[in-house]
């Protein structure tokens, strides 16, 4: 690739997301080999523009050339892809939290098709020189904020991209951790000169470093140049200025120069903490902290990711209670029951916590009637509310759809619309723009100045802490410094903030956590082993997911243990339970003939084994009332004059009454009642009739006794080798959905077959545990021998459970949410299995859609292996058809999961 | 105190999630009448529709006469085989029933030499094997007993047994069957949606944030309870009215604010069961796994696919703990044999204590789980 091409080429490229425009005819070209920075407000399209060039999100409209080739075409986007890495924005959005670092990096090494030995050494260089060293074995999702974004780095970096994609990488990363993160970059780009990086940042400050910016407002282009050109071109001093300067008058306006008026102190104390301190088992997460905050003071919060600020804040608010030492609100100890003190109280907490499915405008309405705002005041809040944080345009749009910046604004404007006295803003800023986040602190001025508002702030931004009345240095749990902004500058006689927060840390960090970073010395790259063999499935990608998947199963060993266990205590349940042979029925006379007789053959009734008399009926309605009751199932009814009509020869006729409503046990009473009237027909025509004309033996045939336990426990292996594998499944790709980690799927090499049946494996080998533990216990438990032969069982139950896991798997890919999956998977396999295949009523009984669904499902096959093994001893070439209906059911669900997956983002 | 209003307003956000996910509003709307229709009338009507086949060794006028009794909807039409096949049709699982006529029957038959058939039972089918096996000896019996008379009429009998089915004349399966359908959708749906909500606005932070604010956890339970209530109320509603009557046809008796009355207990209990395995599960797979262990046996074993007699009394004590257990039977008692609150009141008692243990300990747990 000669310098001269641009590594990515826009064309009149367009995207929609339902009503809102996010790009429109958007033109660029962006070189190759340079750091080109996108700035601009939040919402303007620079997520969507990553997106699109990293190939995640579905072109709509226009061309997208990157790296030579169209992005619309699959096969590039299959090629291209190895070289191109993608970092979304969000904290480590498309890492796996459950996996440690090193285990994430060995994932991301293996998708890129990587050998062992080669993983190995990336990953240690990686994170020699990432400070990630010491951590290698901490999960992810234990990380701060910063090493996170490390950790997104290197993973983003293991298979030496041509091009880097970072979508706001250093949003709610402390400056140390945001100063090395760079250094990184610049030593990658020192190593590699052709290597394109584009970058989204909201600090202006990093800006400044980079070769080239594209300044995006409203879906398109505003500018473009390096930082010195839009300085000149604007006359701006600053980078912050010139992009102000570029924003349509419009929205130019709206920002103003603002100055927070000096404070009148108060002395009454807001917020008190002494020896606060809070562990989580052996870590101490906030050591000994004290201080004072008076009433309208702004406060901040300032420290590197993990020091323990978000820690302390939910301490305040009640959500942890501390460990040791108090905390007094209002001179009050924090009370988490103490309803009133909410009511004062204005909490925002760092990630995104309201509402995703609300509209932004349905999102405000419930917190203002949650906080009992009169119906007047509500609606002027939410009004004000809108327009001060500048969300009208997009009030009845969904927060998910929006940039984090504006999501940000909406967790602000929640945080005040009750008017609170006292407002902890954990990290409020991050991800916002400075224009928006300017606009933010006028705001936070005016409160605190004008209704006395105290506000407790932590933040990365220098300039924002400067501009509170005091600011704590926090580190490792402690408060390393209180004072005024200024007062800190003076202590250690440096210019910036910055500088003095670092050289505080520095100081502080003798025997601590920080991450000593060694100079990166990447392997000379060896390309060739990183593109393997163009096979169509690559089983080292496959197996990268099956590796992941099991990892994760292993971290949360309650699943397993809860899948083996349950479905040992259901078989055991169950094949007790469903019984066929109905026994002890309830059943009651009305005798109106009152004679020997009628008693002689009533007699018969009680004294079967199915029957169990109750005290004899009164009448008529007695009868009708105790059937209605379901106190008796059956009522008999013998006609007065019985004895006499019967020595007359007459034919006297008996009653019997039976309860219908359960017609499965009707059934069953009405031929136990034929049976015993007939013995007693017989009995009574002894010696006078002829014997039976014919007999009928009887032989029940692979159960001889017709105990129910052989017959039940057979069935009961495929019932739940089918409902259990199928929800152990079900949540695999639906919750990366949910989550953000599909988006690895989207942008590396993996295929989505290779993708779904590399998560399937893991659960395909738990089902066959399960199957074996099953059978172990029918047979040793039950005292139910398998018949025939243990391979052939085996086999059926591996097809079948492959079939199972595939009925999860293809909710999973089909549907959008998770619990949307849960039902599905609910729906798909409970009534079919329980009832359409055979396990009480043969398929072939079956009538309408449930024996067409009977005749395809895959339990309706296992049933009859599992059957014929168990019971009756066939074979391999006696099932073969069952066998073939399975094989074939495979495929078919695979392919409709793939179908189904979608391999970029609409 | 819990606040009304703060209820209301959190159980309309609950709906209004629910709306936001057409999915999940399709496969509610498929579960309560597609769904209760597949299961209603996919049941065999009694006697089952048992496979049969005859190895005819005599192949004369009685043998015929007994291949012909076999009809439909009792028997699936009877296949002629030979005395290898009968094995491996048995053996495949393709007959539950076979009969073996032997050479020369009809001439024993008529010479009174009592011949013998032989009747083999598939015994893994254990819902046919055992009522279908008396009833084809009744066939047999009654046909030979006609051939050798000549006539169809069986012989007169001393007593006539007058057998009538109350509720239910027909003993139509489907009406049964709905309405068990309906009852399983239910339980299903609403131990799901409580469950699973209480899961996501933990995974999504959202409950850390409601936390702060004035509500208490009382107020948030409540407000799931009733709202994923009301909605499983309403669809239930719609299928009994729409689909169990309008479509089946199926005859319902008693009264209907009766049923409701229990079906809202019912709900009040397994709503509780969701939230209450919602805090007991750490992530949503194990939540997913957890329900699923739950619907099994309340599927198979509160008496609506077997009768309760026929468990043993382990089974039957440790199914009490489940509502379902006693909503079956108030069901029953309400729209088929048209009972009052007089006969239902142990039932409808019994769900609301079921309902209140599990929303005290589902209370309890939530607390502790969000200190």
């Amino acid at each position: 690739m000669s310098p001269v091409d641009p590594v990515i080429r826009l064309e009149g490229v367009s995207l929609r997301y339902g009503p809102v425009t996010a790009l429109s005819a958007l033109d660029l070209s962006i070189p190759a080999g340079s750091m080109v920075g996108l700035i601009g407000p939040d919402g303007v399209g620079k997520s969507s523009l990553m997106a699109l060039v990293a190939g995640a999100r579905k072109i709509q409209q226009g061309r997208v050339v990157v790296l030579g080739g169209d992005m619309a075409a699959g096969r590039h986007r299959r090629q291209v892809c190895r070289r191109i890495a993608y970092m979304p924005q969000g904290l480590g959005k498309n890492l796996y939290p459950t996996l440690t670092v090193f285990e994430n990096l060995d994932f991301f090494g293996r998708l890129f098709g990587q050998g062992r030995q080669e993983r190995r050494d990336r990953i240690a260089e990686l994170v020699r020189s990432t400070g990630l060293a010491g951590f290698t074995e901490r999960p992810a999702g234990k990380l701060s904020g910063g090493m996170k974004q490390k950790l997104g780095l290197c993973c983003a970096l293991i298979h030496d991209p041509d091009l880097l994609i970072l979508d706001e990488p250093t949003t709610g990363v402390d400056p140390l951790s945001r100063a090395q993160f760079w250094e990184l970059i610049e030593r990658i780009r020192g190593k590699r000169p052709d290597m394109s990086v584009l970058v989204a940042t909201a600090y202006m400050d990093e800006a400044r470093r980079f070769d080239w910016l594209v300044a995006m407002d409203d879906g398109q282009v505003l500018s473009t140049g390096s930082p010195g050109d839009l300085l000149a071109s604007t006359g701006s001093a600053t980078l912050e200025e010139a992009f102000i300067a570029l924003l349509p008058e419009t929205k130019r306006r709206k920002h103003r120069v603002f100055e927070i008026a000096p404070r009148q102190p108060d002395a009454r104390v807001a917020i008190e903490a002494h020896d606060l301190t809070k562990r989580f088992g052996d870590f101490v997460a906030v050591d000994h902290v004290d201080f004072r905050i008076e009433r309208g003071e702004i406060f901040g919060f300032l420290g590197s990711n993990g020091c323990g600020k978000t820690t302390t804040m939910k301490m305040l608010t009640g959500l942890l209670s501390a460990s040791e030492g108090q905390a007094l609100l209002f001179g009050n100890p924090v009370d988490p029951r103490d309803i009133g003190t909410r009511q004062r109280v204005g909490y925002m907490s760092q990630g995104f916590s309201l509402y995703g499915e609300l509209t932004l405008r349905q999102n405000l309405e419930l917190h203002a009637r949650l906080f009992r705002l009169s119906e007047a005041e509500r609606e002027i809040r939410v009004k004000e509310m809108l327009k001060r944080f500048e969300l009208e345009a997009v009030a009845d749009t969904l927060p998910a759809t929006l940039p984090l910046g504006v999501r940000q604004r909406l967790s602000l404007a929640v945080a005040i619309i009750h008017r609170p006295e006292l407002l902890i803003l954990d990290e409020p800023t991050s991800g916002v723009d400075p224009v928006a986040r300017d606009g933010f602190w006028a705001l936070l001025g005016q409160i605190s100045r004008d209704e006395g508002v105290t506000i407790f702030i932590s933040t990365h931004f220098m300039n924002e802490a400067m501009r509170c009345d005091r600011i704590a240095l926090m580190h490792a749990g402690r408060v390393l410094a209180t004072d005024t902004p200024e007062g800190l500058l003076a202590s250690r006689g440096l210019p910036t903030l910055e500088a003095t927060f670092i050289t505080y840390l520095k100081e502080a960090d003798t025997a601590s956590d920080t991450e000593p970073t060694a100079p990166l010395t990447m392997p000379a790259a060896p390309k060739q082993s990183a593109r393997p063999g163009q096979l169509a499935v690559s089983l080292r990608r496959m197996f990268s997911y099956t590796h992941r998947e099991t990892l994760e199963l292993r971290r949360d060993p309650v699943r397993a243990t809860l899948a083996l266990l349950g479905s040992l205590i259901l078989m055991f349940i169950m094949g007790h339970g469903i019984n066929m042979d109905v026994e002890n029925l309830a059943y009651a006379v009305l005798d109106r003939d009152q004679t020997t007789t009628s008693q002689a053959y009533t007699l018969n009734l009680s004294g079967s084994r199915y029957f169990n008399e109750q005290p004899p009926l009164i009448d008529y309605s007695d009868m009708q009332q105790r059937l209605r009751s379901g106190e008796i199932s059956l009522a008999v009814e013998i006609p007065p004059g019985f004895g006499r009509q019967l020595k007359r020869g007459d034919v006297p006729e008996v009653g019997y009454w039976i309860d219908g409503s359960m017609p499965v046990r009707a059934d069953t009473i009405k031929g136990y009642v034929a049976g015993i009237h007939a013995d007693t027909l017989a009995r009574l025509s002894e010696g006078s009739a002829a014997s039976p004309t014919v007999e009928i033996a009887i032989r029940y045939r692979y159960n001889p006794d017709v105990r129910s336990l052989p017959a039940m426990a057979p069935a009961m292996i495929p019932l739940l080798l089918m409902l259990i594998p199928a929800m152990l499944t079900a949540l695999g790709v639906v919750r990366e959905k949910e989550l953000g980690s599909i988006i690895n799927l989207y942008v590396t090499p993996v295929s989505r077959l290779e993708f779904l049946i590399g998560k399937q494996l893991p659960y395909i080998a738990l089902a066959m545990i399960n199957f074996a533990t099953l059978v172990a216990f029918a047979v040793l438990a039950f005292g139910v021998p398998v018949k025939g032969s243990l391979l052939t069982l085996s086999f059926g139950a591996l097809l079948y459970v492959i079939c199972s896991t595939g009925m999860g798997l293809l909710m999973s890919s089909v549907l959008k949410s998770q619990i949307a999956t849960i039902f599905g998977t609910a729906i798909a396999t409970l009534v079919p299995a329980i009832q359409f295949s055979g396990l009480l009523s043969p398929v072939s009984a079956l009538q309408g859609g449930a024996a067409l669904i009977g005749h395809v499902y895959p339990t309706s096959h296992f049933l009859i292996i599992s059957r014929g093994v168990f019971s009756k001893a066939l074979g391999l070439g006696d099932l073969m058809p069952y066998f073939l209906a399975l094989l074939i059911t495979i495929p078919i669900l695979t392919l409709f999961s793939v179908v189904g997956l979608k391999k970029q983002e609409r | 105190m819990a606040r009304l209003s703060n209820i209301l307003q959190l159980g309309i956000k609950e709906i209004r999630s629910l709306c936001r996910d057409p999915a999940l509003m399709l496969l509610i709307f498929y579960s309560f009448t597609l769904g209760i229709y597949l299961s209603a009338t996919g049941e065999p009507e009694a006697p089952f529709r048992a496979s049969v086949a005859i190895v005819d060794e005599d192949r004369s006028q009685a043998s015929l006469r007994i291949f012909n009794a076999f009809h439909l909807p009792y028997f699936l039409p009877p296949e002629f085989i030979d005395i290898a096949e009968m094995d491996r049709g048995m053996d495949a699982g393709r007959y539950t029933f076979t009969l073996n006529i032997p050479p020369d029957f009809q001439r024993d038959l008529l010479a009174g030499r009592q011949p013998t058939i032989q009747l083999n039972v598939d015994a893994t089918q254990v819902s046919q094997a055992f009522t279908g096996a008396g009833h084809i000896q009744r066939i047999i019996s009654d046909e030979v007993a006609a051939f050798v008379q000549g006539y169809r009429q069986p012989s007169p009998e001393a007593i006539e047994a007058v057998v009538r089915a109350e509720f239910n004349p027909n003993l139509n399966r489907s009406w049964f069957g709905s309405i068990n359908e309906a009852i399983n959708q239910i339980t299903m749906l609403s131990i799901i949606l409580t469950g699973a909500a209480l899961i996501r606005e933990r995974e999504h932070g959202t409950i850390e944030h409601l936390l702060v604010m004035p509500v208490t956890s009382l107020e948030i339970m409540l407000a799931k309870v009733w709202s994923m209530g009301l909605v499983v109320l309403l669809a239930s509603v719609f299928a009994l009215r729409v689909i169990v009557e309008g479509w089946l046809k199926v005859p319902l008796h008693g009264s209907l604010s009766l049923y409701l009355f229990g079906a809202t207990l019912l709900m009040f209990a397994t709503t509780s069961i969701g939230i209450f395995l919602g805090t007991v599960a750490r992530s949503m797979p194990q939540l997913g796994l957890l329900i699923i262990l739950v619907l099994i046996p309340l599927q198979i074993l509160s008496g609506g696919m077997t009768p309760r007699e026929s468990m043993p009394e382990l089974v039957q004590n440790i199914m009490l703990i489940a509502p379902t257990t006693h909503f079956v039977e108030l069901a029953q008692a309400i729209l088929f044999r048209g009972a009052g609150l007089g006969i239902v009141w142990p039932q409808l008692l019994a769900l609301a204590v079921i309902g209140s243990a599990f929303f005290l300990g589902a209370l309890t747990r939530l607390r502790k789980a969000l200190d």
